[in-house]
């Protein structure tokens, strides 16, 4: 289990790993909760270059549909096939197995701390 | 977001100690679901489930003219139905559009409990109480005093059987038939138990006071362990109903709806006898070309979602142009139970006469789709 206070996270309920050049993202719990159970996911292909803040990616629960959007510009380097043959690894272990992409980033915005994101969902 | 106008069911604190995770329903905080909708939903077509449907709203019709009356406010014939029979029915408006959809039981020769759609208890409860003039009944919008629990799937009779404190039951459930009730009593409170849902399934609802509603529910659950029985949600709920083909007010039906565009002409009896409400222009009939509700299903596992477009393919004729818009989505969701998705649209009537090649437009991405009758889902016949 990855150690939720050392994420990084953005308002849309997005979570960063940093390692290096490379940001790996995923949906918090939050997020997961409130789409329901997760059926499909539809991420975008490893070199697709990405820019901070557009859409990159879609996951379907069965009764809504949310968006996964790039946190970073970069590059996608990999994209989680666990998760698009077992979509339900986003609910299980939304921090962990169900981790979404990978991307090569150059460019990082100001995210949010894990206290600072417990926060803003306690609002 | 909650604000001080939320409404909660009075077994709230159970659903918060289960886990529940809530939605705003009709102006009430109703459990979505308990950790997994999708357990839910299939717990309910293979085991039993236990929902909250507390928000509904129960009208209770008495006096001497009860049955004229609504002959005269609703669309069915309810004076035909028998003493404990429960009957599906539609408020009309003057013009033939659906005010609600609702479950009517007679309670006695002279009284009937109409069971509304919680966002509609007002305009049902208004529009029965102005209908009722010139007629000998009362009209009591008693929803407060009554909550409604309702355990759906295979295993709800045995569950409902093995509950402790449910005692004399007048008909034993396994001779009750479908669209039919019978008083019960629960710890010594007035139980009324009918076999109706809206899963697809077998199934039973309870209506029960207010203040025995939370021991009501722990009794059916405990009895229900042994069975399987889950506590399921509203995201089940709908996905459930989906596959059986049942309408959604909101979707499917609304006061722009003809009943018969929505496969409902059946539940409007234009052979009975005098005026009902909205008569007129139901025989008058919706205007030529007016859509109606199909079932579409795709392969995959994008589904098609309310309000998207269902679209032909470019102009045969020509093979250029833009796709023609020839319908619209109102609910649609990957069949849990099916593994495909599946929805429901209204579609203008001649493409599907015509066979024409439909198409659901999928954010961008079209989607061939094939019209299918509802419902989707039909339980095996015992």
């Amino acid at each position: 289990m990855t150690d939720q206070t050392s994420l990084q996270y953005t308002a849309e309920h997005e979570w960063i790993l940093i390692d290096g050049e490379t940001a790996t993202v995923g949906i918090t719990a939050y997020a997961a909760d409130k789409l329901g159970d997760v059926v499909y996911v539809d991420l975008p292909k490893a070199g697709a270059v990405v820019s901070g803040g557009s859409v990159v990616g879609e996951i379907e629960s069965t009764k809504s549909v949310g968006e996964l959007f790039a946190p970073v510009d970069g590059t996608i380097l990999e994209a989680n096939a666990d998760v698009d043959a077992d979509p339900s690894l986003v609910n299980s272990d939304p921090f962990g197995a169900g981790w979404l992409i990978k991307v090569t980033y150059t460019a990082l915005p100001t995210l949010l701390s894990f206290d600072e994101y417990t926060a803003l969902i306690a609002e | 977001m909650t604000d001080q106008t939320d409404r909660f069911s009075p077994l709230h604190q159970i659903h918060v100690d289960g886990g529940a995770s809530f939605t705003d329903f009709a102006g009430w905080q109703m459990p979505v679901s308990y950790g997994s909708d999708l357990a839910e939903h299939h717990a309910v077509r293979t085991t039993a489930g236990i929902f909250d449907i507390s928000h509904m709203a129960e009208i209770l019709v008495d006096g001497p003219d009860s049955a004229a009356f609504l002959d005269f406010a609703l669309a069915g014939r309810l004076s035909a139905i028998g003493i404990a029979q429960a009957k599906y029915s539609l408020l009309l408006n003057d013009a033939g559009g659906i005010v609600d959809d609702l479950v009517v039981y007679r309670l006695a020769d002279d009284a009937f409990f109409v069971v509304a759609n919680a966002g509609n208890r007002f305009p049902v409860a208004e529009a029965l109480v102005e209908r009722a003039g010139g007629f000998d009944v009362t009209v009591a919008d008693v929803s407060d005093e009554y909550s409604l629990i309702a355990v759906q799937g295979p295993a709800s009779r045995a569950i409902a059987e093995a509950t402790a404190g449910i005692d004399e039951v007048g008909v034993p459930l396994d001779e009750l038939k479908y669209y039919w009730s019978t008083d019960a009593t629960f710890e010594g409170q007035p139980l009324l138990i009918g076999r109706t849902g809206y899963t697809g399934e077998d199934g039973f609802e309870f209506y029960i006071q207010t203040d025995a509603a939370a021991a009501l529910w722990a009794a059916l659950s405990a009895a229900g362990e042994a069975f399987g029985l889950v506590p399921a949600g509203l995201a089940s709920r709908d996905t459930l109903r989906l596959e059986a083909g049942m309408p959604l007010y909101g979707h499917e039906l609304g006061v722009d709806t003809f009943p018969v565009q929505a496969g409902l002409g059946r539940v409007v009896n234009l052979k009975k006898e005098g005026d009902f409400v909205g008569r007129a222009a139901v025989e008058a009939g919706p205007a030529d070309g007016a859509r109606v509700l199909v079932g579409l299903t795709t392969e995959g596992r994008r589904a098609g979602r309310a309000g998207y477009p269902v679209v032909t393919e470019p102009d045969p004729s020509t093979g250029s142009g833009d796709p023609v818009v020839v319908g619209e989505i109102t609910s649609g969701a990957l069949s849990p139970t099916l593994g495909h998705p599946i929805a429901m649209a209204y579609v203008d009537p001649a493409v599907l006469e015509a066979g024409t090649p439909l198409f659901i437009d999928v954010r961008g991405t079209r989607i061939a789709a094939s019209a299918t009758n509802l419902p989707f889902y039909k339980r095996d016949a015992k």
